[in-house]
């Protein structure tokens, strides 16, 4: 295999790689770093990066030191697939990211033939269900938070009928047919089923139908700027329901951007560097002193992909490739065996992770946590 | 080089030419073939497979080269294209068990077809009203890729498409893909080449240059540049036919709008208006980026720069700057001035 | 009714912003030939440099916004035309519109490298309070899109139509030739539109950054709207321009409103087809003088 490709380096000028020295472990981050992706794949890279500097600065992992590249992945599949495959030819240890579903499902066949770990970003539900034992998350799935968001709402919000405003692309249109049939259950009405664009700039024409639609509560799900610019028209527009979102709706960055229009948004976070656990918000201070600007829950997955690496390398004493998947797969990690991990995280069989996630609203301008909610096989 | 495809350098041809049936374009494409076939050997999965995903993409910048460098009309649905391409082969192998060489000839088909319907009313207008309306018919094809999950999987594609056999030989690893690429490249560019030079082509060529004159000698402009329209679209078909087994997913992102405007770039950056310049083009839109890959997250700035800088240099693209350098080297002039693409309306 | 007010007032706001890149767009298309493909890209790029000249300066908005405007115009007004256009100008229109698809990628991207990868907000000059028209809730920063926009508009008309400045200008477009033959400094003149160009970017890019946010993708579904508002007006005149503009805005509401948020992209683009089919000169459009 090694021989193959130092073969390939020198044949394909260029397109092969540096040879890897012997006391580092190589990590290869394959990440959207252009294209729609952009802004949740520089937060993943960027916890990656942190979490690097931490293990290095402690000595690495079992004695080495690690080695990231990041190859960007430009959001489109057939990229991601060749960037996949380098890594593997180029004799990485672990593949992190990327975290779009269709870039997943593009280059999570390249890692499961060549026997080796990819650690994902991505929530949409899909890509677990394959039987692929190489692929793993770093989050919750819609699957497993949508549930919590229904209750939510029966419960707390006591909504009788809903809007549902959700971003065209994998990821809003994943958590929106995860939503419907758990609205359904609770008996919640979906007055207004709504799909907005990817990296739609304006959203009063959405706004407005939402308004006059009349419901007791609104379910936003857009990615970051998109949750902003829509909570600013909703406002703009007098909206005066409760806006129910999930994670990304009451980030640092949602909060940022959207100012005053951000009070008052509910919902449920599965990861936040808010969170009331001082591992979360030491995280939060790191990332905000080095990149200049906060975290959001790409970040932190990023911090928790590494750490993830190095949990299992040391807890199987060797750099064993189908080894690290082999110990990730059903295992718990405890924050008390390894920080880094910053919170308690059961993997399941399929890749998919368990944890503990929480309730939280947006008061003046701050993410409050309001309950913590268990796990859900605890 | 090549010789340039423009009218001032015809009576030129004939005399650089080789015998008459066989030329140097046709020499390098057998050469270039051989070499691919033997190169990825020991190259790694990598490097195989960019190789793979370069001769894909010069299939359907091949097609475009067609459309715009020869016919001299501008489409912005080479990706729309292929995507059509793609989702037929991959709806019809993965859903309904379709062989890939059925599934191959009917996305060549559909394409060709959709072409002609597409271009006539189009082309009734006026030539470059036709850049507009594949604009449309690029964001619609997007849209209904993305919105008709029943159909073509929406924002979660297709995943599982499996790879075709070639009599009984099973083409799943890289390698044997990539072979299998080449032959299929291979065909589609010698039929290309052999249309180029047929009247046909000639005929194509009369149109980019002067449509009026053309007229009044008898070309039958409409079906010429209904005709030159549907096969370069269709080769977008074949290209997208071959994209789907490659990457084994389709979503509908790789065929947005934004990747006819980059289809275009690598026509134009390779070279419009010469045989060999798609393949070029497509080295430099696919491969290029992943050289630089070294310089970290500027590599994107540092591709457009080149992209940029080489056509303030030379308009004509990589072929002209060749085919510059070749005349400069024989002391000949080539005449090539003009041939990417005439000034005048868009 | 209110209903229809709101959309019908949100459509204008951004129809105006459209307008304003397409009119732009069709400036440089008719003195110079180029298909700006970058055009989108223009209107993000101001509000990002602003926002830049305000962090490494120090500087309190005004002097920002003052240094990064100077600093867009003299480089994607003066510099754009000398340094790309040009050299390229000779050759025809496509590598000169590829040359512009790369200069897209450069703006993105040095935007996403050299400032964020993430949106930022951008001050607003008027307050984010709504009025009520007719029942319908607008809001003033809409209300002043669409005046400022109609009001540089305006001044444009006036520039070209009244002074003798903008009579040149328009000479220039309509027959370089004749132009320079009449004694008009063509080239000077060609190097105008594009500083009016670069101009009107920063008047869309500072008008709709507050409710876009500045982002360095942001300019990819303006390019593209600005790209249809100028082929439906017709490509050939700045009235034309502001009609199209004022329609895709429109109706890319009403679609939204009316039809299906999932297709709202393709309305806009079916009528596109429709009046190319019905009406190639475009709506506002003359058949074009210059033939093959």
């Amino acid at each position: 295999m090694k021989s193959h490709w130092i073969m390939a380096a020198a044949l394909s000028a260029g397109l092969g790689s540096p040879a890897l020295s012997q006391d580092k472990v190589k990590l290869v981050d394959v990440i959207e770093l252009s294209g729609a992706g952009a802004t949740a794949g520089t937060n993943f890279k960027n916890g990656v990066d942190l979490a690097v500097a931490d293990i290095n600065a402690k000595g690495g992992i079992l004695g080495k030191q690690i080695e990231i590249v990041h190859y960007d992945t430009q959001t489109n599949p057939g990229n991601t697939r060749a960037a996949v495959q380098r890594a593997i030819d180029e004799g990485a240890y672990a593949v992190l990211g990327p975290v779009f579903s269709g870039p997943i499902s593009a280059s999570m066949q390249i890692s499961q033939r060549a026997e080796i770990a990819q650690i994902v970003a991505g929530e949409a539900a899909g890509f677990t269900k394959q039987g692929n034992p190489y692929i793993f998350r770093t989050s919750l799935s819609q699957t497993a938070a949508m549930p919590k968001i229904a209750k939510y709402l029966k419960e707390t919000v006591k909504a009788g009928s809903i809007a549902v405003v959700w971003v065209n692309n994998d990821f809003g249109k994943g958590g929106r047919d995860a939503i419907l049939p758990e609205l359904e259950k609770a008996g919640i009405k979906v007055a207004v089923d709504l799909a907005t664009e990817q990296g739609q700039a304006d959203f009063a024409a959405d706004a407005i139908k939402v308004k006059n639609a009349n419901v007791d509560a609104v379910f936003v799900y857009l990615n970051e700027e998109e949750s902003a610019r829509f909570l600013r028209a909703a406002k703009q527009q007098g909206i005066t329901k409760p806006m129910i979102g999930e994670t990304t709706l009451l980030g640092a960055k949602v909060i940022e951007l959207a100012g005053d229009a951000a009070n008052g948004v509910k919902g449920h976070v599965g990861l936040s560097i808010d969170a009331p656990i001082p591992a979360f918000q030491d995280f939060g201070k790191k990332y905000q002193t080095k990149y200049g600007f906060n975290s959001d829950h790409n970040g932190l997955k990023g911090y928790m992909a590494v750490h993830m690496v190095k949990w299992a390398t040391e807890k199987q004493k060797k750099f064993d490739k189908k080894g690290l998947a082999d110990t990730l797969r059903g295992a718990t990690i405890k924050p008390s065996d390894e920080p880094g991990i910053l919170m308690e995280t059961t993997i399941e069989q399929n890749g998919d992770l368990d944890r503990e996630s929480f309730l939280a609203e947006v008061i003046d301008g701050k993410q409050v946590i309001t309950a913590t909610l268990p796990k859900i096989k605890p | 080089m090549t010789a340039p495809a423009s009218q001032e350098s015809l009576p030129q041809r004939s005399r650089l030419a080789l015998p008459a049936s066989i030329d140097g374009i046709l020499l390098t494409l057998v050469a270039g073939a051989a070499i691919l076939w033997f190169a990825p050997v020991g190259m790694g999965r990598y490097g195989t497979y960019v190789l793979s995903l370069w001769l894909v993409m010069s299939i359907a910048v091949m097609g475009l080269n067609l459309t715009l460098g020869y016919a001299g009309l501008k489409s912005l649905a080479q990706a729309a294209f292929m995507g059509l391409g793609a989702y037929t082969t991959a709806i019809l192998t993965a859903k309904f068990g379709v062989s890939w060489y059925a599934a191959f000839a009917l996305s060549g088909v559909l394409t060709f077809a959709v072409g002609i319907v597409l271009g006539f009313p189009a082309l009734r207008v006026k030539a470059h009203y036709l850049a507009f309306v594949t604009l449309a018919f690029s964001t619609l094809i997007w849209l209904v890729l993305r919105n008709e999950q029943w159909l073509t999987g929406g924002v979660f594609g297709i995943s599982n498409i499996n790879r075709p056999e070639f009599f009984g030989i099973k083409l799943f690893g890289a390698l044997e893909f990539h072979r299998f690429v080449v032959v299929i490249t291979f065909i589609l560019a010698v039929a290309l080449w052999w249309m180029i030079r047929s009247p046909w082509g000639r005929a194509f060529m009369a149109l980019r240059e002067n449509p009026i004159r053309a007229a009044s000698l008898g070309v039958d402009t409409r079906t010429y540049t209904l005709l030159a329209f549907a096969i370069g679209s269709a080769y977008a078909g074949f290209a997208g036919a071959l994209y789907a087994p490659l990457v084994e997913f389709i979503d509908p992102s790789p065929f947005s709008l934004s990747q006819s405007f980059f289809l275009l770039l690598m026509v134009v950056a390779g070279g419009s208006g010469y045989l060999l310049g798609p393949f070029i083009g497509a080295l430099l839109g696919v491969v290029l980026p992943e050289w630089l890959r070294f310089a970290g997250s500027l590599y994107l700035i540092i591709f457009a720069s080149i992209v940029m800088l080489l056509l303030i240099a030379c308009p004509q693209g990589v072929s002209g700057l060749f085919e510059r350098g070749w005349a400069r080297l024989t002391g000949k002039n080539s005449g090539g001035k003009n041939s990417g693409g005439r000034k005048g309306t868009f | 009714m209110a209903e229809f007010t709101a959309y019908l007032i949100a459509g204008i706001a951004t129809g105006a912003i459209y307008a304003l890149a397409a009119i732009g767009f069709t400036l440089v298309w008719q003195t110079s030939q180029t298909i700006n493909f970058a055009q989108g890209e223009f209107v993000m790029l101001p509000a990002v440099l602003v926002l830049l000249a305000i962090k490494l300066l120090g500087a309190p908005i005004w002097l920002g916004a003052l240094v990064g405007i100077a600093a867009f115009i003299l480089i994607f007004g003066v510099g754009f035309k000398l340094t790309v256009v040009d050299p390229m100008i000779k050759h025809g229109v496509l590598p000169l519109a590829i040359a512009t698809m790369a200069l897209s990628i450069i703006m993105k991207e040095g935007a996403k490298d050299g400032f964020s990868a993430e949106a930022q907000n951008f001050p607003s000059f008027v307050p984010t309070q709504t009025i009520s028209v007719f029942g319908a809730s607008i809001s003033l920063q809409h209300l002043a899109i669409i005046a400022c926009a109609f009001a540089v508009i305006g001044l444009l008309q006036w520039f070209v139509g009244g002074t003798k400045l903008g009579r040149q200008m328009q000479a220039t477009a309509q027959n370089p030739t004749v132009a320079r033959i009449l004694g008009i400094p063509v080239e000077r003149m060609v190097l105008l539109t594009f500083v009016i160009n670069a101009a009107l970017a920063v008047v869309a890019s500072v008008l709709i950054s507050p409710i876009y946010l500045a982002k360095f993708s942001n300019g990819e579904v303006i390019g593209l709207f600005a790209f249809i508002a100028a082929i439906v007006g017709g490509f050939n005149q700045v009235r034309g321009a502001l009609v199209g503009g004022l329609i895709v805005g429109i109706v890319d509401s009403m679609a939204a409103a009316y039809i299906s948020t999932q297709y709202r992209l393709a309305v806009p683009l079916i009528l596109l087809v429709v009046i190319i089919l019905l009406k190639p000169e475009g709506l506002m459009g003359r058949k074009e003088e210059r033939r093959v």
